[in-house]
């Protein structure tokens, strides 16, 4: 069972890969990226129970924090052009 | 498979023009590294990688592009003469493999040496827990310390480079904030 999640989960992987490449906006490469490391961790948690250790999970759960800093930089970036970006500068 | 998609997400950062799409690339070859590192089994060196490719250096390409121009100017010139070199020290390297010893197997020279002096007695002469820490941590800690230095230097330098920039920029402008 876990076999078979592992090829759908690698499926998925090369329909992600295919929308980053091709993706016509910023945002379908920025919400493809995310997948990819979104399917990465279930990728690691996935093996981990295949090979009969659970502790990937772990590992899985770090991917996840960078993911989120990643794709949090890119779009901080898209909308404001700047990443020391600071609302009350704006304000003053 | 997993490989075949690195490669496939290589040649897009290679011949993609947007250099937006290069960092939302870069940061899916990382994490495709790291998973394709997870799968040998190198935990450690795929948590390096995770958090140095997907974290780190997808915000510091994003700031490089901030600091610097987006355009790119023509190529000035068909580089022939750079392809002919990359495709002879490759072909090179690749003829050299055939030398080394086989992949993985266990008699190979690097796994007789010193190997297992430090998985047999690195625990009771350093007391540490792990093989792999003792190693770079108390073994070769004068090589460890050394690399630490460099990258310290290094990011000093980068540091007063910047920062050099930033005033004279502003001095400019007359717009020092």
């Amino acid at each position: 069972m876990f076999a078979a999640a592992m090829l759908a989960v690698i499926a998925a992987l090369v329909l992600v890969v295919v929308r980053v490449i091709k993706g016509p906006t910023v945002f379908d490469r920025v919400l493809a990226g995310n997948s990819v490391g979104t399917l990465a961790i279930i990728l690691v948690a996935v093996l981990g129970f295949l090979n009969g250790r659970p502790e990937f999970l772990d590992v899985a759960l770090t991917y996840g924090v960078l993911n989120l800093i990643g794709t949090l930089a890119i779009l901080k970036f898209f909308r404001h052009g700047d990443l020391a970006y600071d609302e009350q500068e704006d304000e003053a | 498979m997993l490989l075949t998609l690195l490669v496939i997400v290589t040649i897009a950062i290679v011949r993609m023009r947007s250099l937006f799409g290069v960092i939302a690339l870069s940061g899916v070859y990382s994490f495709l590294m790291a998973s394709v590192l997870m799968v040998y089994d190198a935990v450690d060196v795929a948590m390096t990688e995770a958090a140095v490719g997907a974290g780190v250096s997808t915000v510091l390409l994003l700031a490089a592009l901030h600091l610097t121009k987006a355009r790119e100017y023509p190529q000035p010139r068909p580089a022939a003469i750079p392809l002919l070199v990359a495709v002879v020290v490759g072909v090179a390297l690749i003829w050299a493999t055939y030398d080394l010893p086989a992949f993985g197997i266990a008699d190979a020279p690097i796994h007789k040496h010193v190997a297992p002096h430090y998985l047999q007695n690195a625990i009771q002469e350093t007391l540490v827990g792990n093989v792999v820490s003792a190693v770079l941590a108390d073994y070769r800690g004068f090589d460890t310390f050394g690399e630490v230095i460099v990258v310290f230097t290094a990011g000093i330098g980068v540091m007063l480079l910047l920062k050099g920039r930033r005033q004279g920029r502003d001095g400019r402008e007359g717009d020092a904030r």
